[in-house]
């Protein structure tokens, strides 16, 4: 029997009954589309997040408060990292491009009678240095006289600018932040914001101004003044280690840790949190691809169950087909070529619906999702396998069968 | 052509032991045509499947065309029922999807041959069961007298030693069943096909030159039948 003509025959037989045919492929269909979909679409999250991340500078280095134990079994508490720490690292540190400090908290903004709750970003000009990627799109960056001079100036992202002023140019208009008015100065250019934070949502204001005017007493903490984090820009990938130690050791001093205390402050480069997320991002997408893996299977049931039905049904076609010098073996094949190929279809099909999918997140916005060749030949031979794994019990039963009583089946 | 010794066939029902075949033995030469006849549970359906080669006995010797059957694996038995027996039976039994040429070609697939020479083959057979101008029909598009042709060409195909029919006029009307009957003659006349045919019915059965008859799983009558009837004799009043 030519494989050719089983493939015929398995054809004839699956389109005659073609409703059952296509409601036993959906499970199929589904499972593959489903792995092929959510396998692009976590792809798609881990580049964007990773894009965004080295967009903004690979030698990044974050300095921030953390939550330590200063002895063993007493409860945690959190600390702050403060201007001094900021004042003590610009003065010691070396190979650096760039050091901003920033303190920020969300507030009620206003404009008319817009409101918006927005994060506030106290910063000094060094912040957009660091930033490469923020960058003004309308208007004027801060500068230094801004903080030395109290302006209340400030720059707002894309996004702030459309919601407060409906289209309007801003340049020059008042804002009222939590109560205090602010003059506009400056519109950030449209940033990729398919991070953790909008980052075109946002308000930037001289440090200095914040402090005197806006934070009050959250941003004092045991009369020092309190920042969110300093970060440091180092002038080289390589010199990003050496920074790194650096700072560990002018932080130690400037908090007066002893040797054997622990560090109150955490120090993290962004090649780091950009490994972590990346093997979070990972594990999410083997996870997601796992659960559609168990769809596949539930789909793999439905296909045996069908077949075991068709074997039923088909008792005298197969009492005939042995009557007329049919081997065990023809009869398998038979059966297990239409499994193979309801599998078959079902895969392809899914893998273009799953492609389709992803493609429609992309087009939404939702995310650029990204499919990935491994992914499709992962799922098809996958496909595969759970065809011929769940076609082989029902493609036995149907080889076993005594010719004599299949044939006098009813 | 067959020899059959001693044979039997044993069925366990539960507790129970069944001799569907007690015994038996008898030998059909080269181009008879012969009816095994008898009522239902006399044990002719075991003695079809047996002669057949889709069951095998449980004990006793079976020589088909020169070689022991009855210890043939499933395989062997398999080939034996594709290159030596052509099967027909009472409700034709064709692939209802396939046309009457795919179904004739069908044992050919299993033989392994296949193109032009296969096809070449099931057209002849077609032809000597005259139906060589519905080929492409399927068997919903043909009558009952004429699906049975295409069953009987499916049998011929392969030139089998043996064409075994059980009951094949069994859901045919009395005037087509004759038709049916009358091939069955010719390709025994004409062609020296060796022919059996199974049968409750004494009527049929006298249309064959020997009938052998079955009850209770063993043979009460084996004689040879003279004057076989032509087919398309009326059949006589009384008789069903």
């Amino acid at each position: 029997m030519l494989i050719s003509q089983n493939f015929r025959t398995a054809f004839r037989g699956l389109t005659a009954n073609k409703l059952r045919s296509a409601l036993t492929i959906l499970g199929i269909v589904i499972g593959v589309a489903a792995v092929v979909a959510l396998m692009a679409i976590g792809n798609g999250a881990t580049s964007s997040i990773t894009n965004r991340i080295t967009s903004n500078g690979t030698n990044l280095i974050s300095v921030s408060a953390a939550r330590f134990r200063p002895n063993a079994g007493t409860p945690s508490q959190f600390s702050v990292v403060t201007y001094d720490d900021y004042l003590a690292l610009k003065a010691g540190l070396s190979n650096l491009s760039g050091i901003a400090p920033a303190y920020q908290s969300s507030y009620d903004v206003k404009h008319g009678n817009q409101n918006l709750r927005v994060q506030v970003v106290g910063a000094t000009n060094d912040y957009f240095t660091v930033h490469p990627s923020t960058t003004v799109a309308l208007g004027r960056n801060l500068n230094t006289s801004d903080n030395s001079q109290l302006n209340r100036v400030a720059v707002i992202g894309s996004q702030t600018s459309s919601d407060l002023f409906q289209g309007l140019s801003p340049i020059n208009k008042l804002i009222k932040i939590n109560g205090v008015n602010f003059t506009v100065v400056g519109v950030l250019k449209e940033q990729d914001s398919s991070g953790f934070e909008n980052a075109n949502d946002i308000v930037i204001i001289p440090l200095e101004t914040g402090y005197v005017k806006l934070f009050g007493a959250n941003a004092i903490r045991d009369g020092k003044r309190v920042l969110s984090s300093i970060t440091l820009s180092a002038n080289s990938a390589d010199a990003v280690d050496g920074v790194m130690s650096q700072t560990d050791a002018i932080m130690r001093s400037a908090h007066k840790l002893l040797p054997t205390d622990t560090a109150d402050y955490s120090v993290s480069s962004q090649t780091q949190i950009l490994s972590t997320l990346s093997s979070v991002t990972t594990t999410l997408t083997i996870f997601l691809g796992a659960i559609a893996g168990i769809s596949l299977l539930v789909g793999g049931i439905g296909i045996m169950n069908i077949m075991l039905v068709s074997v039923t049904e088909r008792t005298r076609e197969i009492g005939l087909r042995k009557a007329v010098g049919a081997r065990k073996d023809h009869i398998l094949f038979q059966f297990l070529i239409e499994t193979i190929t309801l599998s078959l279809i079902g895969g392809v099909i899914g893998i273009l619906l799953g492609i389709g999918i992803a493609a429609m997140f992309t087009a939404l916005g939702l995310i650029t999702a990204v499919v990935s060749i491994p992914s499709i030949i992962m799922s098809f031979f996958f496909a595969l396998a759970i065809g011929l794994f769940f076609g082989l019990y029902p493609a036995f039963r149907a080889a076993n069968l005594h010719p004599m009583e299949a044939l006098r089946y009813e | 052509m067959i020899q059959i010794d001693q044979l039997t066939k044993v069925f366990t029902m539960g507790e129970n032991e069944i001799h569907a075949l007690d015994n038996v033995s008898f030998s059909i030469d080269k181009g008879e045509m012969v009816a095994i006849m008898g009522p239902s549970g006399s044990g002719k359906s075991t003695l079809m499947s047996i002669v057949g080669c889709l069951d095998v006995p449980t004990s006793g010797s079976y020589v088909l065309d020169g070689s022991q059957v009855e210890h043939m694996t499933d395989t062997q038995l398999a080939d034996v029922r594709n290159k030596k027996i052509g099967f027909v039976f009472q409700q034709f039994n064709l692939l209802s999807r396939t046309s009457a040429l795919e179904n004739v070609l069908l044992p050919l697939g299993y033989t392994g041959m296949s193109g032009r020479a296969s096809r070449e083959k099931a057209l002849k057979a077609l032809e000597m069961v005259g139906l060589q101008d519905r080929i492409d029909h399927h068997p919903s598009e043909l009558s009952g007298g004429q699906q049975q042709r295409v069953a009987i060409a499916r049998a011929l195909v392969n030139d089998p030693g043996i064409l075994l029919a059980d009951e094949p006029t069994g859901a045919l009307d009395s005037k087509t069943g004759a038709e049916i009957i009358g091939l069955f003659q010719t390709l025994h006349k004409d062609f020296g096909q060796t022919v059996i045919l199974v049968t409750h019915d004494p009527f049929i059965a006298r249309h064959t030159e020997r009938i052998i008859r079955l009850a209770d799983g063993q043979i009460v009558a084996d004689a040879p039948n003279p004057t076989p009837l032509k087919a398309g004799t009326p059949r006589p009043e009384g008789e069903d």
